[in-house]
């Protein structure tokens, strides 16, 4: 069995609670961290830890934890971003339901080290039950003197406040979350300043993941370097996966960074293989955002070795042959679906979700969107191919915040990959749009 | 909403959770309770009218047309009179892998109704929404705070047939 380091003891009966969290040894950290470290000793031990944001980004929380202004009178503000919204990816709500004094402890840890009294846990808001759950134990842990007013006696003042939104995808990026959490669309802010300097209230602010701020208990028990033995190269620590789709067994779970692709996708420990009597076609690895790969390139890379569940080997080929780790949403398809079906799918979301505020991703995805459903809808044209090509080109890089990214690399890799598919559907209209038809290269149709 | 706008008010209960909810922010930044009392209102009215929407603006000391950006911006507010129970549908991939579409249809006809529109009875208000991040127990739907996983044409029929009565 793996290593487990933010699910341990999520099984456990009533864990949910203050008291059960507490005998499994939960607030340890927070005592050892408030009561015999200083606020920079905790960032040390981030920073030695190597774990990398967990939202999907991948960038190193110690350094960015690093780079927090800290004027003399400006009060600083830590948000968790539990915003959780790419397609494929449902980690968050898992372990915030499940154990939510574990977020609950590493917000207290996180807070401590970077010198906030108020710090947030934006929600999204589809999740009001688990906004609750995390409110209750807010109230125990304040019962018990782990937050509020003078914490252990140490004199440091914590109140923790759990934000809900109101549903849109956007806010999971960290300036619009900001936007929000201050009451106003979800709109991202053009950078620089970054939050680190200028954030919630214009006050510096410090934006990390749920998962990312879940592991600070652990490292805060067990050190920092002890963290960094897991894994492999720079893709320290655990990572939450959540695993959907044609296979045995969807789920959430936790895997030491470096485990084989294959073995997680085809062991009992997890995913348990391509779902009875169907096999792999390809597979998104880390949200809906990621380029999607092809059955060829997934468990080994285009060199041949094995590809790993980490960012460097998950990357390994860039854009060409290779994705993203991204958030960790594992989303697994077998013969059955149709990968334009499926691109048209995720096209209309990024439509849905553009907040609308820079050309090419208002536009562009919606144009992305009507050329796919065409296209789906047999009344493609094999120009449309290159249409595609060329609006995705357009969008990525020209927009404030990475949505207009996410947006064009499914888009563009379903080409890249599948584009025998996309021209099946141009040049055979009547079967491409039978129900539950899909296109099996030189064989007959499922 | 018939009424005019000074008859629009919270419950005292819900007052005082908004004034509580006001609380939360460091003084003068009261607008950060804009989205959680937004879910307040619509929690008491089912919807989020222009009406209401004004009364909000003046508990919270900002001009309505920031409560109306913000309303009209996110997903989660019905800016028209809905059904007893709003069924929040996910159409996003990982569902669609599930069956979700098959699903969905039985539901539509289950209904007679489209995405938008109301059962004649005022039961049912149908509503199509992005992720629900519930990927691994799709295909899901949403209704108020509870979520309803691993949908199937049968557990469909069961649960409207629950909630009809």
């Amino acid at each position: 069995m793996a290593r487990k380091i933010l699910t341990e003891h999520i099984n456990v009966p009533g864990i949910e609670t203050f008291d059960v969290y507490r005998k499994q040894g939960g607030y340890t950290a927070v005592e050892k961290a408030i009561k015999t470290m200083t606020p920079e000793e905790v960032v040390e031990e981030a920073k030695k830890s190597g774990v990398r944001g967990r939202g999907g980004a991948g960038f190193p929380m110690g350094m960015k934890w690093g780079f927090l202004a800290k004027p003399e009178g400006v009060p600083r503000y830590l948000v968790c971003n539990a915003d959780e919204s790419e397609p494929g990816t449902f980690k968050d709500h898992h372990l915030m339901k499940c154990i939510p004094h574990l977020l609950i402890e590493g917000m207290i840890i996180s807070s401590f080290a970077l010198g906030a009294n108020k710090s947030f846990i934006y929600v999204r808001g589809e999740l009001m039950y688990v906004i609750r759950i995390l409110e209750k134990a807010i109230a125990e842990a304040k019962a018990q003197g782990f937050l509020g007013k003078n914490i252990l006696g140490s004199g440091y003042d914590l109140e923790l406040v759990v934000q809900p939104g109101g549903g849109a995808y956007i806010c999971g990026e960290e300036t619009a979350l900001l936007e929000s959490l201050e009451g106003k669309r979800g709109n991202p802010r053009n950078k620089p300043p970054f939050p680190a300097v200028k954030g919630l209230y214009q006050s510096p602010t410090v934006v990390n993941n749920v998962e990312s701020i879940s592991n600070m208990p652990w490292i805060i028990n067990n050190g920092g370097d002890a963290y960094a033995t897991i894994g492999i190269g720079r893709s320290t620590g655990t990572k939450l996966i959540s695993a959907s789709g044609h296979i045995q067994k969807p789920g959430v779970y936790e895997i030491e960074l470096g485990v084989s692709v294959e073995e997680f996708l085809n062991s009992d420990e997890y995913c348990g293989g391509v779902r009875k009597g169907h096999y792999l076609k390809a597979l998104v690895a880390g949200g809906s955002s990621v380029p999607i790969l092809p059955a060829n390139l997934i468990t080994k890379t285009a060199a041949g070795e094995d590809r790993l569940m980490t960012y460097e080997s998950l990357s390994d080929g860039g854009f060409a042959t290779g994705t993203m780790l991204g958030s960790g949403g594992f989303i697994v398809f077998d013969e059955t679906a149709c990968i334009v079906r499926n691109t048209w799918n995720f096209s209309r979301f990024y439509h849905h979700e553009s907040c609308g505020q820079c050309s090419p991703c208002r536009e562009g995805t919606g144009w992305m969107e009507k050329v796919l459903h065409r296209i789906e809808h047999g009344h493609g044209s094999m120009h449309d191919i290159d249409l595609l090509v060329d609006i995705s080109k357009k969008i990525e890089g020209n927009t404030i915040c990475p949505l207009g990214d996410a947006a064009a690399w499914p888009v563009a890799s379903a080409i890249r990959h599948f584009r025998d598919e996309f021209v099946w559907h141009i040049t055979h209209p009547q079967e491409a749009t039978q129900p539950g038809a899909v296109y099996m290269g030189e064989m007959a149709l499922v | 909403m018939t009424e005019s706008p000074n008859l629009v008010a919270f419950t005292p209960e819900r007052l005082e959770t908004v004034k509580e909810i006001i609380a939360r922010y460091p003084e003068g930044r009261q607008k950060s309770a804009l989205l959680p009392v937004l879910h307040v209102a619509q929690e008491q009215w089912g919807w989020v009218s222009s009406e209401v929407m004004d009364y909000v603006a003046g508990l919270l000391n900002i001009r309505p047309v920031e409560v109306y950006e913000v309303a009209t911006f996110y997903t989660m507010y019905h800016l028209d009179p809905v059904g007893k129970h709003v069924i929040e549908y996910c159409r996003t991939g990982p569902c669609c892998l599930m069956g979700g579409e098959d699903v969905y249809g039985h539901l539509k006809r289950k209904l007679g109704i489209e995405p938008g529109e109301t059962t004649a009875d005022g039961l049912f208000t149908l509503k199509e929404v992005e992720c629900l991040a519930a990927c691994g127990w799709g295909p899901v739907f949403q209704i108020r705070e509870q979520f309803y996983m691993n949908l199937t044409n049968e557990k469909v029929d069961q649960i409207i047939e629950e909630l009809s009565k």
